[in-house]
């Protein structure tokens, strides 16, 4: 099937949202639905015919005088495209009963921004060059923009600020010349198996370089210094920072990393140049550090997005370590972190939207109240650790796996390390929640609230239980991952 | 007829200017100015459409055959810049109406249609002959039209911006005519072809030498480049808006093509690069160029002048791109002459349309624009991306092309200072956009509720254009390929 079907849902559903506005939301949110179905079974067509081995490509438009503009499948996409395209499904379940129950302004706004954002995910996930990959980039940093300035006010607008700041000056600064100077030393930007550098003649340094240079500038996969702008987003909508700032967005970023290891650079060539040594301690101290953050901050969505940063560098190092099994482990990841991640969020705007609160220091209790949010809460954090029942043991295994693989000890150290931290930073949360007693006098200006919206407890249940599937059955993920061209 | 096509490329403004003044009437002398541009217009796309099999026309003014008599010389490169004349010189009039309508008493309307079509009298003339002293000729058509049209601007600034602009511009022509004068001295001949051929055999190459000086400094001067770019500060800032918006799209490029059209077709590219080390004068100046001025343009608090600034920087993209003297390098000087020609004249014509509504183009109470001007936000905000070079706009694909070029002869810092220098211009161009959509006024707030939307006949003409720089962006193989083999003619010099 033409990759390029998978534009269309989200970008035609557009005028029928625009169209339906606010009066009829109903029907807006239906017609929403409906494309995310398609968009779904479209993704899952494409995954057939990828297994069956057939050649999806799309037409090509040259934008430059020998690079264009197209779409390929490979099964690297396959596994990003059918994430994005099911978690927006369950996504827009979520907000609808998140919005509403919030009374969110301009949700036409808001839902026109985010179907422009997941097709240009669906784009950079079919990438089929660089330069596409690069400009489905871009067009998500810019669609997300009027999404974490949604509230309008001033710390959204210096939030967006942030947001925009960090992620164009270092795709404009350092991943466009890169792309230009893989372009100028290999005359092609397309992802090619074994990669496109390994007799372009670059020294060794110059391939350190150039690897540097994408690492931060894909300022989405947030490597620190450059993870300012994820910590900032969390002023948006909770649904964005649950699906955008979870999965598409940040993952979009770390999927660029991964695709360009392994079909621009190939594995064997970095790993033989040694070009990733000098990145490694980088993604260490950004797991370890993270990490740490997390711990300090009393903000649950503020201790989720550090979260994230620690999890989005445990597969830029899995990408960097540069072996078949670490690179598996973090295409895996992707999936992993990302069914964890998204309940963790939808958790914390059922928190928000049904008992009012955003710190932790105020869930004390909140279990009682709301037992089916917060039991998902324990079994996505399970997922963020990496311990059974939950899929996030099966690529956490092979991340470590593949550093010890390479014989770097100190990595896997830092792996364990940040598990452990991991541990004390998500933990307590749902224990504080289920075996603390409320506070006393805590309701007098709360109503005696129940649990979250309907639609949003469906949605929580749908992510919370697929964590606990991808323990049991990684089978179809694994088969696509054994199915990526190494060299 | 299709013989007199170059003729009447040039005579059909010429001979519309004095037409005007008879008309007198405001509404029917713009009406026929535009008339006549669009001719114009529909000559240069015959024109292009002629030579685009890579053919090349000489027309012999009066049957007087060259090198006595005068020839106009036309190839797929300046005729490519004729169009972009004549079609911004048509949008760009279609807009001015209800602009100049606003700002200029209409009993001098028809002064100023004329003006505007002695200009293009100029700039095309310029651009399409074949022989250097009728560069001379036409460059002072365009001038002293100019000169004209930007004293029109509605404040007392705007005669005092025109005066300094005299100046330097009366130098600059000066300088100009010494070197043709020189170049005659040296070789007997005023034709460019002739020229080509007889400048590497003349027998006093320091005639040469001094010609090819005074023509370097003069052309400086007249395409803005830094540090001779002091004139188009205030001439943009004060011209009347319509005014600038076509000279941002059009003087500066056309004085680019000569100075292209001069060092790589009359005296050659081994002469001006290999012996005199051009590119040496050429990339420090630009490279200067488009950091110190990206740089200026942060700081600025009035639109017209930010731009202003962001032009002379971009001049220096075009100017690195040539002082490159490669395929590639060219390639992309002439694909950003366009592109840019097309992004900044759209961006001046928004900053008229708020104009037109505010009165001012002051940039910290642009607040909340959005709101009360969508199209012509809309249209800023687009545009401002091509100016910054986001992908899919026109902007992305000349610097694409550059950067290559650079990386290419292995200039990786100076590919570096224009990443640099694009984002500065994230930063000037974001805070401007910041500004549109979000309200952040701290000083006395001004009153400019209330806004309305511009007219349709502002909206149109703008759009058509914005549209245009878009397509550009997104099928830009097209226009690289034109801008390819535009590179190669210039390279391979006079046949």
């Amino acid at each position: 099937m033409n990759p390029l079907w998978t534009l269309l849902p989200p970008l035609l559903v557009v005028p029928f949202i625009i169209a339906f506005g606010e009066r009829r939301r109903n029907w807006r949110e239906g017609a929403i639905l409906f494309a995310g179905f398609c968009l779904f079974v479209i993704n899952i067509i494409i995954w057939r015919a990828t297994l069956a081995g057939e050649v999806q490509v799309s037409g090509e438009i040259q934008i430059l005088s020998q690079y264009s503009l197209k779409l390929v499948v490979e099964p690297m996409g396959v596994i990003f495209g059918l994430l994005a395209s099911f978690l927006w499904i369950v996504t827009t379940v979520y907000s609808i009963g998140y919005m509403r129950g919030h009374n969110e302004k301009n949700q036409t706004r808001f839902y026109t921004c985010f179907a422009i954002a997941i097709a240009a995910v669906m784009a950079a996930a079919y990438a089929g060059n660089l330069l596409t990959l690069f400009v489905a980039y871009e067009v998500i940093t810019l669609s997300t923009f009027p999404l974490v300035t949604h509230a309008g006010h001033a710390a959204a607008v210096r939030a967006g600020k942030v947001y925009i700041g960090i992620l164009m000056t270092s795709s404009i600064g350092l991943f466009l010349p890169a792309m230009i100077w893989v372009a100028t030393a290999s005359g092609t930007l397309d992802f090619a198996e074994g990669g496109v550098l390994s007799g372009a003649g670059l020294s060794g340094f110059s391939l350190a370089f150039l690897l540097g240079l994408f690492v931060f500038g894909i300022g989405k996969a947030a490597v620190m210094p450059l993870h300012r702008w994820l910590p900032a987003a969390m002023v948006a909508p909770t649904p964005v920072s649950a699906l955008l700032h979870a999965v598409a967005v940040v993952k979009t970023g770390v999927f660029a990393i991964l695709k360009i290891v392994t079909y621009i650079f190939g594995i064997d060539t970095v790993s033989a140049s040694g070009a990733a040594d000098w990145l490694l301690p980088f993604t260490a101290f950004t797991i370890l550090a993270a990490s740490a953050v997390a711990f300090t901050k009393d903000n649950l969505k503020a201790r989720l997005a550090y979260s994230t940063v620690s999890q989005l560098s445990y597969i830029v190092m899995a990408a960097l370590l540069a072996t078949t099994m670490s690179v598996s482990g973090g295409v895996m990841h992707i999936v992993m972190h990302a069914f964890g991640k998204i309940t963790l969020f939808f958790c914390a705007g059922a928190i928000l939207v049904g008992a009012h609160k955003d710190s932790i220091s105020q869930l004390d209790g909140i279990g009682k109240r709301m037992p089916l949010t917060m039991a998902a809460f324990f079994i996505a954090s399970l997922g963020i650790i990496g311990l059974p029942p939950t899929g996030g043991t099966w690529s956490k295994l092979l991340i470590a796996g593949g550093s010890f693989d390479t014989g770097m000890w100190i990595w896997v150290a830092v792996l364990m390390l940040s598990t452990l931290l991991n541990i004390a930073y998500l933990l307590p949360i749902p224990l504080r929640a289920f075996f603390k007693p409320l506070p006393e006098n805590s309701d007098a200006e709360h109503h005696d609230h129940g649990d979250a919206p309907a639609a949003c407890r469906y949605a929580i249940a749908v992510t919370a239980t697929g964590t606990v599937l991808l323990f049991f059955f990684p089978a179809p993920l694994t088969e696509l991952v054994a199915m990526i061209p190494w060299r | 007829m299709m013989d007199q096509l170059p003729a009447l490329q040039v005579m059909l403004p010429l001979v519309g200017a004095p037409l005007i003044i008879l008309l007198r009437h405001p509404v029917w002398s713009w009406a026929f100015a535009t008339l006549v541009s669009v001719l114009t217009f529909l000559v240069s796309v015959a024109l292009l459409l002629q030579v685009s099999d890579g053919s090349i026309i000489r027309y012999s003014i009066g049957g007087w055959e060259a090198p006595t008599g005068i020839e106009f010389y036309i190839d797929q490169v300046n005729a490519g810049v004729a169009l972009l004349v004549s079609g911004i010189s048509t949008v760009v009039l279609v807009y001015a109406y209800e602009s100049i309508k606003r700002s200029l008493d209409s009993s001098r309307h028809y002064l100023f249609y004329c003006g505007w079509l002695l200009c293009i009298t100029g700039l095309i003339g310029i651009v399409i002959t074949g022989d250097a002293f009728n560069v001379f000729v036409f460059l002072e058509i365009s001038s002293l039209s100019t000169y004209m049209l930007i004293a029109f601007g509605s404040d007392r600034r705007a005669l005092v911006a025109s005066f300094r602009y005299l100046v330097l511009g009366s130098v600059g022509a000066s300088f100009i005519l010494i070197g043709i004068g020189f170049l005659y001295a040296a070789t007997g001949t005023l034709n460019m072809v002739d020229l080509a051929a007889r400048i590497p055999d003349t027998e006093s190459p320091r005639a040469v030498l001094v010609a090819f000086s005074f023509l370097t400094v003069g052309l400086l001067i007249k395409a803005a480049i830094f540090p001779l770019h002091g004139w188009l500060l205030n001439a943009y800032h004060h011209a009347p808006v319509a005014v600038t918006a076509f000279l941002a799209g059009t003087a500066t490029k056309v004085s680019l093509y000569v100075l292209v059209r001069l060092f790589f077709s009359v005296f050659g590219t081994e002469y001006s690069f290999g012996q005199l080390f051009l590119n040496w004068v050429l990339l420090p100046a630009a490279v200067a160029a488009f950091l110190s001025m990206s740089l200026v343009a942060i700081y600025q608090t009035d639109l017209r002048r930010m731009l202003a600034y962001s032009s002379v920087a971009q001049i220096g993209y075009i100017v690195t791109g040539i002082s490159l003297a490669t395929q590639t390098g060219l390639t992309a000087a002439v694909v950003h002459i366009f592109n840019h020609g097309m992004v900044k004249t759209t961006l001046f014509m928004a900053v008229g349309c708020i104009l037109y509504r505010t009165g001012h183009a002051h940039i910290p109470s642009l607040d909340r624009l959005m709101s009360r001007m969508p199209f012509t936000s809309t249209a800023f905000i687009l545009a401002g991306l091509g100016l910054i070079g986001v992908p899919l706009t026109a902007g992305f694909v000349s610097k694409f092309t550059l950067i290559s070029a650079l990386i290419e002869q292995g200039w990786g810092i100076a590919a570096g200072l224009i990443l640099l220098s694009s984002v500065m211009a994230v930063a000037y161009i974001g805070r401007v956009i910041y500004l549109i959509l979000f309200r952040e006024s701290r000083g006395p707030a001004v009153s400019n509720e209330g806004y309305r939307e511009v007219p349709i006949s502002m909206l149109v003409p703008m759009y058509s254009l914005l549209a245009l720089s878009l397509y550009f962006g997104i099928f830009g193989g097209q226009s690289l390929s034109l801008a390819g083999s535009a590179a190669e003619t210039l390279l391979r010099g006079y046949p």
